[in-house]
């Protein structure tokens, strides 16, 4: 099983490293979308650094969108998907790891790329601490939700229109719970619920979601 | 016992008993959604605080019980669907998500009629009507699903796993007001212990939500009866049944 979960790691790691470009353009589109929202507001606007919370979420988000469509694409056309389906592994612990590994491309540099971006917007030291912490606990259940969405719109013609609509209705809770988080800490509050909260919902969705997820891979390429 | 439910998920058994059950289910709903009208907008006292506004709960509480109901039918099915591959089990999936989204809308726009006069804002942004708005979103997301497929199967199948994680959101709505401060009033209505609503007003309520049950119970069938139609328009019972001019 270990020997399993290196080559599926090592394999997902390799993929990574000959497309680094796709790692690269979630962080150019987040830093761009909050560089705009500066640039649409007015200059040093104090209300642009109360609203920080919901716009690096929200920000962040999208950004974790953008690669989505791909994510199994790739192993569907060229065969790899189903020698995993038919290699008798269990094909939940792939995805998870698949997931895994790219949170770990994406999601993390949002998480790290949030605090200097927090600071742009005019939101000064307290605070980001949180701020980085609910997107740590937040973005790996929106590439979990978003990774089974991916599996349930495989191969389909608009996938790439339809993702978006079946994602955001989900991730609605996530995204009151992390900028809420946020912002109570922004305002000097104990942002502790709104954490739990968020940790909950990640423990939840890393014990459903592969599973699901593998059923809907199962279900598309049947 | 179970060899009836075998007979029911057999597609041209369930399109005739679908057939009888419909005009009574109908017939049902009219005389109950007429009784709920005239008790609820004629009969019933205006409310002591809310004078004659509060009548909208007579569209609006049935609408949004209906709303979540639906969704929990339809995620039963997509269980069923799921484990034991039935066929009808996948069309009740499609078939309830267009009626579930319309009860959602209607919950929706006779809330923000109501919130204007009361609350002075046709929304607010408040636990519970946001998580109603994801529930609408929900829906539509299942109709944009199905809509995608070419197989109807794998697109039914599909619908049936997006259903079943929607399913979190259903309870976020239920307990909403009592989770947080909400801005929408708390229940008044419980099933167990005394209600805190007089009963000249409660009766047209419930005879209003059994018609929305029951209108909902029409809608299904018939649309299960065209989705069956669709899925099997070549095989024999079809056939059959266009030649008895039946269908």
């Amino acid at each position: 099983m270990s020997r399993l979960i290196l080559a599926l790691v090592q394999r997902e790691a390799r993929l990574w490293l000959r497309r680094k470009a796709d790692a690269l353009l979630p962080l150019l589109f987040l830093a761009i979308t909050v560089t705009l929202f500066g640039l649409g507001a007015r200059p040093n606007d104090p209300a642009l650094a109360q609203s920080a919370p919901a716009v690096i979420w929200v920000c962040s988000l999208l950004a974790m969108l953008l690669g989505l469509d791909r994510l199994f694409r790739e192993d569907r056309e060229d065969g790899s998907l189903e020698l995993l389906q038919v290699s008798g592994q269990p094909l939940a612990l792939a995805v998870a790891l698949k997931l895994l590994m790219h949170w770990v491309m994406t999601g993390l540099p949002v998480c790290l790329l949030a605090a200097p971006l927090a600071s742009q917007l005019g939101w000064s030291g307290a605070g980001q601490g949180t701020l980085v912490l609910s997107l740590v606990l937040g973005t790996p259940v929106l590439t979990l939700i978003g990774g089974f969405v991916a599996a349930l719109t495989l191969g389909l013609p608009r996938a790439g229109l339809l993702l978006p609509g079946l994602v955001l209705p989900l991730v609605v809770p996530i995204l009151i719970f992390g900028s809420g988080a946020a912002r109570l800490a922004q305002s000097g509050a104990d942002p502790a619920g709104p954490l739990y909260f968020l940790a909950a919902a990640l423990v939840l969705a890393l014990t459903l979601l592969p599973g699901l997820a593998a059923a809907a891979l199962r279900n598309a390429s049947d | 016992m179970w060899t009836w439910f075998h007979r029911l998920a057999s597609p041209p058994w369930f399109y005739d008993f679908a057939g009888r059950l419909l005009p009574w289910l109908g017939l049902a709903s009219l005389l109950l959604i007429g009784y709920g009208t005239v008790g609820g907008l004629l009969l019933a006292p205006p409310d002591y605080q809310q004078g004659e506004a509060f009548r909208i709960i007579y569209v609006h509480v049935p609408a949004a019980w209906l709303s979540l109901q639906v969704y929990l039918v339809m995620a039963l099915a997509a269980a069923i669907a799921l484990i034991w591959r039935i066929k009808l089990a996948e069309c009740v999936v499609v078939a309830a998500a267009p009626i579930g989204a319309s009860f959602t809308a209607l919950a929706l726009v006779t809330g923000m009629l109501w919130g204007k006069p009361m609350w002075g804002a046709y929304w607010v942004w408040d636990a519970r009507l946001t998580s109603e708005l994801v529930l609408l979103f929900l829906y539509l997301g299942v109709i944009g699903l199905h809509q995608a497929f070419e197989d109807a199967r794998a697109g039914a199948r599909a619908c049936a796993l997006l259903a079943l994680v929607g399913v979190v959101n259903v309870v976020i709505v239920k307990y909403s007001v009592e989770w947080w401060n909400s801005l929408h009033q708390g229940p008044t209505i419980s099933k167990i212990g005394k209600p805190s609503i007089s009963l000249e007003m409660l009766w047209p309520l419930l005879g209003m939500t059994l018609g929305f049950m029951t209108l909902f119970g029409h809608a299904l069938l018939r649309r299960l009866q065209n989705e069956l139609l669709q899925r099997e328009a070549r095989s024999q019972w079809v056939r059959e049944r266009w030649a008895r001019g039946d269908v």
